[in-house]
């Protein structure tokens, strides 16, 4: 209770979000036990993992969709779920269908205000005032009145940004936001992240189970496998002994010209690798 | 054919009391059809709305045989369908084989029931293709009244609605309660879906709920604009497909859905036109 006490005092004001012992059970099978994180203002930390490690699961407990079976949390200085108003939220690109009559500009007013009840209809000057600035920041002026479902893969993905940045969350999580995207678009969705955080002080978690598109920008590498984690930069976590230790298994960690590719558990890395041939391109 | 657009006599019917109350139910319906049109549409639920309607018919067809008032059996019928649709399909993916079940058996228990029916077979016919002429004031009140509740629930619910309905994913990591709001629209669907089986009849709901919201979606992406199109559009349909129907005494529904179909078609012809020329004018 003490430590719960001290998570809730001001001295703790400047974590963005804060994990103590947190345990995330399915019946028998444990995702990961005693995970203690604590997420800086303005930190990106990128969160890696094979398939079903938990990667998932930890944002959707952030977001206050699933609840802990151990351990404390708290995201923006309040139990998850409590002050949606100070998360944004950046899913994995799909196609949003054809048959959704919105626009590029309705589809980011809806990350402002969309959660409250009512029409809209007031304050609709200074809602479109903001919507527009947030088109601006992402450069979707041009496509802001088409319908997002006619528009491409990136383009769609830079009104996801907008719409989870228009309401200035002070925590940003990312759910894959680069799978399926281009390599020019995944450079500037990446881009317009990190210019976030460091303008405004946004923290981001960002769950990708490739490194390399955010390589350059995470400060912090959260390394999720089978119920064991690790946390450090990407120079401490991303070597062959600790991912060795990890996997329980023999890996290595090859860098070429500032990539790192893991090699040995590779299967499991990536058993989805859809942006692999992108990546072999380039 | 020219008795079909016998303007005289349309002048004439005018005068009558049952045809105004026509005119009002249509019109209130329209309204109706037009608002919750664009959401249906986009939560692609034109198929729900279907099944409703049918399980409405089964609904309205026990009414008839126990003699309870046909209208006050297709309400209670669309909203038990709406909710047991709402709560069966979690999933979307499942979604349309949950409806085709239910709406199968529910169609089957609804003609047992008419077999049973020993009164006149044009109240059996009137569920399918609908009875506007027969409209009272009592109806007037109940269609009114349920209209004005439906609104105003939605107009409660309207932005996170949309907001689910555009983009669940989203929608749910911001707090949108998306089960509670897909049930709620569910229910004000089969309320809109009962009134519509009343005056069009059970087989041409889609033609309002349906029809001209998906017109307007086709010409327009704002959500406002849309539900204003279709809100037009709708009502072109059900007051003049009624105006229409009265010279040559047909059914209304004939008329409300060549309206909306016309409609459809002018609407799908645009947005086919301005697609290619966008597309001639941004080769990107």
């Amino acid at each position: 209770m003490s430590e719960l006490a001290q998570l809730r005092s001001t001295s703790d004001k400047t974590a963005a979000v804060s994990l103590r012992g947190a345990t995330l059970r399915y019946g028998e099978r444990t995702l990961w036990s005693g995970l203690d994180l604590d997420i800086a203002a303005g930190e990106f930390i990128a969160v890696l993992g094979p398939n079903g490690s938990g990667k998932t699961s930890l944002l959707r407990v952030l977001l206050g969709l699933q609840r802990l079976s151990a351990g404390t949390v708290e995201v923006a200085g309040a139990a998850p779920g409590r002050r949606t108003r100070g998360i944004g939220y950046i899913p994995q690109q799909h196609a949003l269908g054809d048959s959704v009559a919105v626009r590029g500009r309705d589809l980011v007013g809806l990350g402002l205000d969309g959660h409250r009840w009512g029409i809209g209809v007031s304050g609709i000057r200074r809602r479109r005032k903001r919507v527009d600035e947030a088109l601006t920041a992402v450069g979707a002026q041009a496509y802001a009145n088409a319908p997002v479902g006619r528009l491409s893969g990136g383009e769609q993905q830079r009104l996801r940004v907008a719409q989870a940045l228009v309401s200035d969350p002070e925590v940003l999580l990312c759910d894959e936001p680069l799978l399926s995207l281009d390599l020019a678009s995944q450079q500037t969705v990446s881009t317009l992240i990190d210019e976030r955080r460091r303008t405004a002080d946004t923290a981001v978690l960002f769950v990708t189970h490739e490194i390399n598109p955010v390589l350059p920008l995470v400060d912090r590498v959260l390394y999720l496998v089978d119920g064991r984690f690790r946390v450090g930069t990407p120079n401490e976590v991303m070597t062959a002994e600790t991912l060795s230790a990890l996997y329980r298994t023999t890996i290595d960690v090859v860098r070429v010209r500032g990539q790192i590719h893991v090699v040995g558990a590779h299967s499991a890395v990536c058993e989805e690798a859809p942006h692999h041939p992108h990546e072999e391109a380039g | 054919m020219g008795k079909i657009f016998d303007f005289d006599l349309t002048a004439d019917l005018l005068g009558f009391a049952f045809v105004q109350h026509a005119l009002l139910a249509a019109a209130i319906l329209g309204l109706l059809a037009g608002v919750l049109g664009p959401l249906i549409v986009s939560r692609n639920m034109a198929f729900a709305v279907h099944g409703t309607s049918e399980l409405s018919f089964t609904g309205g067809a026990a009414a008839l045989l126990l003699g309870v008032g046909v209208e006050n059996g297709a309400l209670a019928g669309a909203v038990v369908a709406a909710l047991i649709l709402g709560l069966l399909s979690r999933r979307s993916s499942e979604h349309d084989s949950v409806i085709g079940a239910v709406l199968a058996f529910g169609l089957g228990v609804g003609v047992l029931l008419l077999w049973f029916y020993p009164g006149r077979a044009s109240n059996k016919f009137g569920l399918l293709v609908g009875q506007i002429v027969t409209v009272d004031f009592a109806s007037i009140a109940l269609l009114g009244g349920c209209a004005v509740a439906v609104l105003a629930v939605l107009a409660v619910i309207y932005r996170p609605l949309l907001f689910a309905s555009v983009d669940p994913e989203v929608a749910r990591a911001r707090g949108v309660p998306t089960m509670l709001l897909s049930v709620l629209f569910a229910v004000l669907v089969g309320v809109a879906t009962a009134l519509g089986v009343r005056t069009v009849g059970a087989l041409l709901v889609l033609a309002l709920l349906i029809t001209p919201a998906a017109a307007a979606c086709r010409v327009t992406a704002s959500p406002l604009r849309a539900t204003v199109l279709a809100v037009v559009f709708a009502e072109s349909a059900a007051v003049g497909g009624v105006i229409l129907s009265l010279a040559p005494g047909a059914p209304v529904s004939a008329f409300v859905t060549a309206i909306s179909f016309a409609i459809y078609l002018v609407c799908w012809t645009i947005s086919l036109v301005r697609g290619r020329a966008t597309r001639v004018a941004a080769p990107a």
